[in-house]
C-alpha cells in the first residue's frame, strides 16, 4: 500500500485548484498594478495638492485638478442613498416582516431583477423621461444633481434591498416571538427589535449601495450633465469621477491619459475604503 | 394623546406595501417603455440585417454576434477558473489564513466599478499586451469581472451538497477528486448554473468594460483578434449620439428581454435547488 | 482461526478527550463480529479507523497499532483510497447516491476501472443477490435509488458495499432505524455472507449481536471490557458489567 499514480494524481489536482484559487489574487493585483503604475506618476509631476484640489481640469494646459469631480461623485452618491435608502429599506422590511408566502413569491423575484437592468437602459430612460420632467416642471436643463440622484437612487435599489433583507432575516425568529408573545403589534416588533438586531447589516446595505453609485459610470455620463464645476444646486449639471475617465479615454493620451489613470486611483481608493467600511461592519455583527 | 398602536401598524404595514409595490412598478415601467416603443422596429429582419449609416438604418446582426462571442469567451474562461477556485476553497483546504486572503481578493474583485476593469483592460490588454481593441482583450477583461460571481454562486452550491454523499462516496474508495467529479459537482450544478446565467447576464449588459477592451467596431467580428459591438455598446451610442430613437428601443428591447429571460431563468434553476434540499 | 485485524494498544483523543484507551483486539477472518456497548463508548470510533473514514475528522490523536493482515493501515503512507476498497462500510442510516439503483452499485467497480457494461451488470446481479435485494428490484435497476423504502435503501448500500469485493465489511448500526422484518433480511444476508468476507457488526441490540455473531466484544467508555465467542458472552461472561450490560440494566 504505497503511494500510487491516483495519489500523485490527486496531488496535481491540488495544485492546479490551487492556481484557480491563487488566479483571483493576481487579477486583483495586476489591477491595481497598472492602474497605480498607469496613475501615480503624475501625482508626483504634478503634486497631489494640485490635483486632488484642483479646481480645474484642463489637461490639454497641464491642469489636472479633479476637486469638483471627487465632490460630484460624493453628491451624486448621497442623493442617491437618499433617494435609494427609505424606498430600499421600507421593500426589504416588507418583504422580511410582513409579506406572506405567496406575495415574497412574486415580490423578491421582481425586485431582484431590477438589479438585471443593464444601466444604460436606466441612463437611456433617464435622459428620455426624467431629464425633460426637470427640465418642464423644475427647472434649469435637466441634465443635474437630481436627476442623477433619482437615476442611480433607483439603480442602487437591488443592493440595499437584498442585503437588508438577509440581514433582516438572519435575526433569530425568537427575537420575533418574544415581542409579539408581550403583546406588541407587528410594527413595535419589527421597529424596536428586529431592526436594531439588523442595524449593522442594513447600514452594510447602504455603504455598498454608495459603492455601487459611486463606481456607476454610463448612466450618469448620459443624465449628469458632465459640467466640469462643483455644482451648487440641485439642478446643478456635474461631471463624476467616472465619467470624466469614461468620456475622455477614447481619445486621450500622454499626460492627458495618465490624468485619467490618476482619476481612476482616487476612484478606486474611495471604493476601497467604501468596501473595508462594509465589511468592517458586517464582520463586527457576525463576531456579535 | 396615545395613538393605538394597532393603528400605526396598520398605517406602517399600508406604506411598506406601497413602497415595495410601487419598487416592483418601476421595473414593470421599465420594461413596458423599452416594449412598447421598441416592438415595431424589432422583428427577425432587424435581428439578422446588417446596419447602415451608423446604425441610423439596418440591423444589428454584427451587434447580437459580438454580444455571443463576447459572452461565450468570457464564460469558458471564467468557468472553470471560479469552479476550481470554488472546489478548492470547500473541498480541498480548511479555513486558514491563504482561504480568507482569498475570499477578500474575490469580494474586492466584485467591489471594483466596472469603469475601473474598463481602464485596466485597457491599459493591459490592449495596449501593453498589445492585442488592441478586440474581442479577446475584452472577453479577458470580462472574465475578470464575472469571475467573483461564479466562484460565490459556485462555493454556496457546492457548500450545501450534504456532507453524507461525500462520505459515502470516499468509503467507496473514490479519491477526493473523484468524489467531487462525480457527487459533489453534479448535485451542485443547478446552483453553478445559476451563477454562469447570472455572469451571462452581466456580460451582456456591461458597457463602460467593454467599449474601451473590444472597441466599438460594426463590422461583423470574424477573428479573436477583432473589434466588435456587443448590443449593450451599441445601444449606447445610439442613444448618446442620438442616431435614431427608434433603433436604439428596438435595441434596448432586444438587450431587455435577454437579459431578463436569463435572469428569469436562473432564479427558477435556483429556486428548483433549494426546494431539492429542503 | 486466522487472524485478520489486529489492534495493539490501541488509544485515540478526539483533542484531549479519550475516546479509545488501550484497545487490544483480534477479528478473526470469515467471522462475524459484533461490537457492543452504550453510545459514546468507542465502538464506532474504532470502525472510523480500520476504514480510515476517521481522517475527515479535527483534532484527531493516535498511539498504538491497527493492522490488517499484519499490514500496518494508519500510517501517513497508507494508500487510503486502496484500503477503502478492501474494506466496506454500510453506515447507521441508508445513504444512497442521488441516482439510480444499478449506478448505485455500479460506483464503486467504475472507480476501479471496470467500464464493460457485461461486466457491470453481471456484478450489480450477483452483488443484489447477496444483499437479498434483487428480487424486489431487479426490474427497475435505472429508477433514482431514493424511491427505494428504508429497508431496501440499507441492504441497496449493503450491496454497493459487497460489489466493491472487499475483504472486510463494516457494519456501523445498520439495524437502527429499520424495521424487524428488513433487519431479519439484512442478518439472513450476513450469514450467506461470512463465507467470503470478514465482517464486524457494530450495534446497540445486545438480542441482534447474539443471534447475528459469531463472537462479540463489549466496550465502555473506550475500553474493551469483555471479548471473546458470543456464546460464551451471552452465557457466561466472566464480567459483571458485561452481563449487567447484556441484561440491559444500563447502556
Amino acid at each position: 500500500m504505497s503511494p500510487s499514480k491516483a495519489v500523485l494524481k490527486e496531488r496535481i489536482i491540488k495544485q492546479i485548484l490551487t492556481a484557480c484559487a491563487f488566479s483571483s489574487l493576481l487579477f486583483l493585483f495586476l489591477i491595481f498594478a497598472f492602474i497605480l503604475v498607469e496613475g501615480l506618476p503624475l501625482f508626483y509631476k504634478v503634486g497631489v495638492k494640485n490635483i486632488v484640489f484642483g479646481m480645474k481640469w484642463a489637461p490639454t494646459k497641464g491642469l489636472f485638478g479633479i476637486f469638483p469631480m471627487i465632490v460630484s461623485s460624493f453628491l451624486v452618491t448621497f442623493g442617491a442613498l437618499f433617494i435609494g435608502a427609505p424606498l430600499g429599506l421600507g421593500c426589504a422590511i416588507y418583504l422580511a416582516e410582513y409579506a406572506g408566502r405567496q406575495q415574497k413569491l412574486f415580490l423578491k423575484p421582481a425586485l431582484e431583477l431590477l438589479a438585471g437592468i443593464p444601466s444604460v437602459v436606466y441612463g437611456f430612460l433617464g435622459v428620455i423621461y426624467i431629464v425633460p420632467f426637470i427640465r418642464q416642471f423644475i427647472g434649469g436643463s435637466g441634465f443635474s444633481l437630481l436627476a442623477t440622484s433619482i437615476v442611480l437612487g433607483i439603480m442602487i435599489l437591488p443592493t440595499i434591498i437584498s442585503i437588508s433583507y438577509d440581514a433582516l432575516t438572519s435575526v433569530p425568529r425568537s427575537y420575533r416571538e418574544g415581542a409579539l408573545a408581550m403583546g406588541s403589534t407587528q410594527w413595535q416588533s419589527t421597529s424596536r427589535v428586529v431592526i436594531p438586531a439588523a442595524k449593522s447589516g442594513i447600514l452594510a446595505s447602504c455603504i455598498l449601495g454608495m459603492g455601487r453609485a459611486v463606481g456607476e459610470t454610463m448612466a450618469v455620463i448620459m443624465v449628469a450633465g458632465n459640467a466640469l464645476k462643483i455644482p451648487t444646486d440641485m439642478l446643478d449639471p456635474l461631471r463624476t469621477l467616472t465619467s470624466n475617465i469614461a468620456l475622455e479615454l477614447s481619445y486621450a493620451s500622454g499626460d492627458h491619459r495618465m490624468g485619467l489613470f490618476s482619476t481612476g486611483v482616487v476612484l478606486l481608493s474611495i471604493i476601497m475604503v467604501l468596501n473595508y467600511l462594509a465589511n468592517f461592519v458586517i464582520r463586527r455583527t457576525v463576531i456579535k | 394623546m396615545r395613538i393605538n398602536p394597532r393603528l400605526i401598524d396598520k398605517l406602517v404595514s399600508r406604506t411598506l406595501s406601497m413602497q415595495a409595490y410601487f419598487t416592483v412598478g418601476i421595473l414593470v415601467i421599465i420594461v413596458f417603455i423599452i416594449f412598447v416603443k421598441g416592438i415595431s422596429n424589432c422583428g427577425l429582419s432587424f435581428m439578422l440585417t446588417y446596419p447602415e449609416d451608423m446604425g441610423r438604418h439596418g440591423g444589428i446582426f454584427p451587434a447580437i454576434i459580438g454580444t455571443l462571442f463576447l459572452v461565450a469567451l468570457s464564460i469558458l474562461f471564467a468557468t472553470p477558473l471560479g469552479i476550481g477556485t470554488a472546489i478548492y476553497l470547500t473541498e480541498y483546504t480548511k479555513e486558514s489564513r491563504f482561504t480568507s486572503i482569498i475570499r477578500f481578493g474575490v469580494e474586492s474583485l466584485a467591489g471594483i466599478p466596472s469603469i475601473i476593469y474598463g481602464l485596466f483592460g485597457f491599459i493591459f490588454f490592449v495596449i501593453k499586451l498589445g492585442m488592441g481593441w478586440s474581442l479577446l482583450a475584452g472577453a479577458f477583461t470580462m472574465t475578470i469581472m464575472i469571475l467573483p460571481t461564479i466562484i460565490r454562486t459556485s462555493e454556496e452550491a457546492i457548500k450545501a451538497v450534504p456532507k453524507n454523499l461525500r462520505i459515502v462516496s470516499h468509503s467507496l474508495g473514490a479519491t477526493k477528486w473523484e468524489t467531487t467529479v462525480k457527487v459533489v459537482l453534479p448535485s451542485a450544478a443547478p446552483g453553478i448554473l445559476t451563477g454562469i446565467m447570472l455572469s451571462i447576464g452581466r456580460a451582456v449588459g456591461e458597457t463602460a468594460a467593454v467599449i474601451f477592451t473590444m472597441g466599438s467596431s460594426l463590422r461583423l467580428p470574424t477573428s479573436l483578434m477583432d473589434s466588435g459591438r456587443t448590443m449593450a455598446v451599441h445601444f449606447y451610442i445610439l442613444a448618446r449620439e442620438g442616431i435614431s430613437m427608434e433603433k436604439a428601443y428596438a435595441t434596448a428591447l432586444v438587450l431587455v428581454v435577454s437579459i431578463l429571460a436569463i435572469n428569469i431563468l436562473a432564479y427558477y434553476t435556483m429556486n428548483k435547488v433549494t426546494s431539492k434540499y429542503s | 482461526m486466522e487472524s485478520k485485524i489486529r489492534a495493539e494498544n490501541l488509544s485515540l483523543w478526539f483533542g484531549d478527550a479519550p475516546v479509545l484507551k488501550g484497545i487490544d483486539l483480534e477479528i478473526y477472518k470469515n467471522m462475524i463480529t459484533g461490537l457492543m456497548g452504550p453510545a459514546g463508548s468507542g465502538k464506532s470510533t474504532l470502525i472510523s479507523l480500520i476504514n480510515r473514514m476517521i481522517d475527515f475528522e479535527d483534532k484527531v490523536k493516535i498511539q498504538g497499532s491497527l493492522s490488517i493482515d499484519g499490514e500496518d493501515i494508519l500510517g501517513k503512507s497508507v494508500d487510503v483510497v486502496g484500503l477503502r476498497r478492501r474494506v466496506g462500510t454500510v453506515f447507521a442510516v441508508p445513504l444512497p447516491l442521488p441516482r439510480s439503483i444499478f449506478e448505485n452499485i455500479a460506483y464503486g467497480p467504475r472507480l476501479k476501472g471496470i467500464t464493460k457494461k457485461t461486466d457491470l451488470q453481471d456484478i450489480v446481479e450477483a452483488s443484489l443477490k447477496k444483499a437479498v435485494l434483487w428480487e424486489e428490484v431487479y426490474d427497475r435497476q435505472q429508477t433514482s435509488a431514493l424511491k427505494l423504502s428504508g429497508g431496501q435503501q440499507q441492504r441497496l448500500c449493503l450491496a454497493r458495499t459487497l460489489a466493491l469485493q472487499p475483504e472486510i465489511i463494516l457494519l456501523d448500526e445498520p439495524c437502527s432505524g429499520l424495521d424487524p422484518i428488513s433487519t431479519a433480511k439484512i442478518e439472513e444476508a450476513l450469514n450467506e455472507l461470512k463465507k467470503d468476507f470478514t465482517i464486524i457488526l457494530v450495534s446497540n441490540n445486545t438480542k441482534q449481536i447474539a443471534r447475528a455473531t459469531d463472537f462479540s466484544a463489549f466496550f465502555y467508555m473506550g475500553e474493551l471490557v469483555e471479548f471473546g465467542a458470543t456464546d460464551k458472552i451471552f452465557t457466561n461472561p466472566s464480567i459483571k458489567r458485561t452481563e449487567d450490560y447484556i441484561q440491559g440494566k444500563f447502556g
